[in-house]
């Protein structure tokens, strides 16, 4: 039961699991692509039929969390210049693969983020406030990651991606013992994200390795925002980023990643084939970072304006906006709502994250263990001893 | 009514300072939340600074041109006017909400958004997080409680007990640093204190007395590597890693500023075409470039100058500067013939004791005029720093031996070429030396540094033919230029103080006399 079992050596040929049409999208650039940057609805012959499940309600709701991470990520980045944030990381440009790809993942799934994916944190309810207290320097996490199934942000590059795999095969492995408990819960996949940068790693490789020969259901999301912090793509990867996944014997996808619907559709048939058991997909989401790496990053340094505009012009929000409005689908109340919410979004935050407090050091003996443990609430205890023995601020009148 | 001071935040990881561009705002101007209100430039990139407060403007408090350190108060922003503005603050209600359109947000370009007024209150107290710089990341030790309170739980458990010195003791053979060595003492609080700050004391004076000993240029390796391949003397580049090492980006950025100069040679003419008025560069005269202009007009102006020329046979001092070089006791030490020249001044102003001196009108206050003849030598180098020129001397220069001297100078150089040199250390100069031979330059005619009668310009040191005992045969030949203030130094004086320090050149054995 517990013994790590290999896999059976069953040989699976590349396209085996991929559905019929599977080269879909656009033969030129292979991409599928629904929503173009004009707000026409465009058709794919395999992830069409996604789009048309969506309801008019989902439609502004991706909207809605596209422009409220957008405002969010505008307060985040305004409270590092004030210097409230050590540092921030901005998000512009990616909302539609971030939003796409978290609404299309269920309570059940576990999502491994970067340190980037606020939008994703967003579609998993986490408290955005919470998101800063890392940037803050006063929490190495700042959520319960079992809350949401959202884990805590990991900085080392592509250190989750094996995190994920791992976490993967643990769900397969109950998988097994409640399917012979004929047990109701449903069933749950794993969604990886890293960035182009982070496919370089050799940690991306083994991840991918471990995953195609356990047949793991983890969805690899790459969201290739063309820069890792200075170095272009082209300096990563001759060939685009999909195509790896045929090398490890798994389906790979390059989807626009400013195309709200089509990030979604991908990303829910490739959720789909994980947890029904047949294995990883790569979904590579060709978006673009439109600010810096981070705060401390000045792209003018490295990268013309030109391209910058080019890709303002593809930008995820307003081609939603013109199809919403083009089909009536929304009105400029619901724009200005959205507007307001936006705002008071980015005043709730600022007011918490001024607000937060440094934690306890006792929260630090919270995490140790999963139960209690009698040595380390020992060890506390001592703690507290030896912490009485000074004084306080106060009273050392500093 | 409030005030609230805007403190200049790290804007990027660990920086130190920034220079403010430009204002964005006026006093008097109104701002509120994310208001853009000023442009900064820091070492990474160009960074609009966007108001973390609503209100007013009532001072800006750094002006434009300015770099100041992380943590400058910069702006004033008053609470008053939002107040009269807008009433009552509206309590978490977004009231206030104004159309902030936030279109694509740029990097360094925040729009101008503006939240509820309400969130400024709702602000704590405490300054912000970042914005004092690495000084707010200074440990700060709590007091232990007086040992009655701190022995008080001794109850039938022995682990109390036990527990008390543990944790002081236990970093110190793992970290030396002074602080832990003073906690490793379970002595009373303020015993503690004192302990750390005598260990800190000790600490700085070590660090300088190590650093004053390895003179060395420091680097790894790799980085002296790229240094001989881009042909970069070491000593020329300034060193900015964590023990006075030269890091591979100082190289990088030394070479990059040799390159920009080199281009901007190519472009220098290139105004030619242009309207007459653009054909001139004007560059405002301003902070060395200033006193280092009214210096040398008041020399030039009050003390009548005399310069004579010698050439002089130094082959013997290049003999010597390389057997000084290969011995053991000027090992790590740099070496140069500047060495020799200043202790062959040293010398010869002995000798000649009127050229170590200065010229004091109205010393009695009744008009009449002294000369003030100095019985020590406040060496002065001539140094080009990134500053400008500097004359920082070494002081009591005759109590030096040959080695503390070389240290001396090397120090002398190292802090001026990192343009830390301080007031302190250029005033007092008794005689001056200006070593343009390090430049390629034969010889020239200085002009004497204010307070100072006597000046020597050391010429380059180059091969060329010299008659010996009736025969031209190769000899390392430099000539030394000495400007002196007529009104104290005669010719003949002159002519003999330089015939002195020749003589040292061409014989440096001589100091052993």
């Amino acid at each position: 039961m517990g013994s790590t079992q290999l896999p059976t050596p069953r040989i699976n040929g590349t396209g085996q699991h991929i559905p019929e049409g599977m080269e879909s999208g656009d033969p030129a650039t292979g991409m599928v692509q629904l929503l173009g940057p004009d707000g026409t609805l465009g058709t794919d012959p395999v992830f069409s039929d996604y789009a048309k499940r969506l309801e008019p309600e989902q439609l502004r709701g991706f909207y809605a969390d596209m422009a409220k991470i957008r405002r969010f990520d505008q307060e985040a980045t305004a409270l590092q210049r004030q210097g409230e944030l050590a540092l921030w990381v901005p998000l512009t440009g990616q909302e539609a693969a971030q939003i796409g790809s978290g609404r299309a993942s269920q309570p059940q799934d576990y999502i491994f983020p970067t340190y980037r994916e606020h939008g994703v944190a967003l579609t998993r309810n986490v408290d955005l406030s919470e998101l800063l207290k890392l940037f803050r320097g006063i929490s190495n996490g700042g959520w319960d990651p079992k809350e949401n199934n959202f884990h805590l942000y990991t900085l080392v590059l592509a250190a989750q991606t094996l995190h994920s795999v791992g976490y993967a095969m643990g769900i397969q492995r109950d998988q097994k013992l409640a399917d012979s408990a004929e047990s109701n819960e449903p069933k749950a996949a794993v969604i990886s994200y890293f960035g182009d940068g982070a496919s370089s790693e050799g940690d991306v490789h083994e991840s991918m390795v471990f995953a195609a020969s356990y047949n793991a259901p983890v969805v690899f999301f790459c969201q290739n925002n063309h820069w890792a912090i200075s170095v272009p793509t082209e300096v990563q990867t001759k060939i685009p980023l999909f195509n790896r996944a045929k090398g490890y014997g798994f389906p790979g996808i390059r989807v626009d990643g400013n195309d709200v619907i089509a990030v979604h559709a991908v990303t829910e048939w490739a959720l789909e084939h994980a947890r029904e058991g047949r294995g990883p997909v790569l979904i590579e989401a060709h978006t673009y970072r439109v600010g810096a790496h981070t705060t401390a990053d000045d792209p003018t340094k490295y990268r013309l304006s030109a391209e910058e505009n080019e890709w303002r012009s593809k930008d995820p929000l307003d081609r939603l906006e013109k199809y919403l409005r083009a089909e009536g689908l929304a009105d400029d109340a619901f724009f200005e709502q959205v507007k307001q919410d936006g705002d008071e979004l980015a005043a709730y935050v600022r007011s918490t994250a001024l607000a937060l407090q440094a934690p306890d050091i006792h929260d630090a003996f919270a995490g140790v263990y999963a139960e209690a443990h009698p040595l380390v609430a020992e060890e506390q205890a001592w703690f507290r001893e030896y912490e009485s023995g000074f004084e306080s601020e106060e009273e050392a009148g500093h | 009514m409030t005030v609230k001071k805007f403190n200049l935040p790290d804007v990027g990881e660990g920086l130190t300072e920034a220079e403010i561009v430009s204002w964005k705002v006026k006093p008097g101007d109104s701002v509120a939340i994310n208001d853009v209100i000023c442009e900064i430039e820091t070492a990474k990139s160009l960074v609009e600074l966007p108001s973390p407060y609503a209100g007013t403007v009532s001072e800006l408090l750094v002006a434009e041109g300015i770099t100041v350190e992380v943590g400058t108060p910069i702006i004033g922003i008053s609470d008053g006017a939002a107040e009269a503005a807008g009433g009552a603050p509206a309590p978490a209600a977004p009231a206030a909400v104004e159309p902030s359109a936030p279109e694509t947000p740029m990097y360094g370009k925040l729009s101008q958004d503006t939240t509820d007024a309400g969130t400024s209150d709702s602000g704590p107290a405490g300054g912000p997080l970042v914005g004092s710089g690495p000084k707010a990341d200074a440990v700060r030790r709590r007091p232990r409680r007086t040992a009655p309170s701190a022995a008080a739980p001794s109850a039938p458990a022995p682990a109390p007990v036990q527990a008390a010195p543990a944790p002081a003791a236990a970093p110190a053979p793992v970290r030396p640093t002074p602080s832990a060595a003073a906690s490793a003492q379970p002595a009373p609080a303020a015993a503690a204190e004192n302990g750390a700050q005598a260990a800190a004391g000790l600490g700085g004076t070590l660090g300088a007395t190590v650093s004053g000993i390895v003179s060395r240029v420091l680097a790894k390796p790799p980085v002296r590597k790229i240094a001989r391949d881009l042909g970069i003397d070491l000593a020329d580049v300034t060193a900015t890693g964590a023990r006075g090492e030269v890091t591979r980006e100082d190289l990088v950025s030394y070479q990059a500023q040799r390159d920009a100069e080199l281009d901007q040679a190519d472009s220098f003419w290139g105004a030619s075409r242009k309207p007459q008025e653009q054909r001139v560069e004007r560059i405002p005269v301003k902070g060395v470039r200033k006193a280092t202009a009214k210096a040398m007009v008041d020399s030039a102006f009050t003390a009548p100058h005399v310069s004579i020329f010698v050439d002089v046979d130094a082959s013997r001092t290049m003999e010597f500067v390389k057997r000084l070089k290969a011995s053991r006791d000027f090992e790590g030490i740099k070496v140069s013939p500047l060495l020799i020249l200043a202790k062959a001044v040293i010398w010869a102003a002995a000798r000649n004791p009127s050229v170590n001196a200065s010229w004091v009108e109205d010393a009695d206050g009744k008009g009449g005029a002294e000369i003030q003849v100095k019985h020590f030598m406040n060496l002065g180098i001539a140094a080009a720093t990134p500053r400008g020129l500097m004359v920082p001397n070494i002081k009591d220069a005759q109590d030096l031996s040959l080695k503390e001297l070389a240290l001396a100078l090397n120090e002398l150089a190292t802090t001026a070429r990192a343009g830390k040199t301080q007031p302190a250390q250029m005033q007092g100069g008794t005689l001056t030396i200006t070593n343009i031979g390090a430049l390629g330059i034969d010889t020239g005619t200085p002009i004497i540094n204010p307070g100072e009668v006597a000046i020597v310009a050391f010429g380059t040191i180059k091969q060329k033919p010299w008659v010996l005992d009736g025969e031209v045969i190769p000899r390392w030949i430099t000539t030394l230029g000495g400007s002196f203030d007529h009104r104290v130094v005669d010719g003949d004086l002159s002519a003999r103080f330089m015939a002195d320090v020749a003589a040292i050149l061409e014989e440096p054995a001589l100091l052993l006399d």
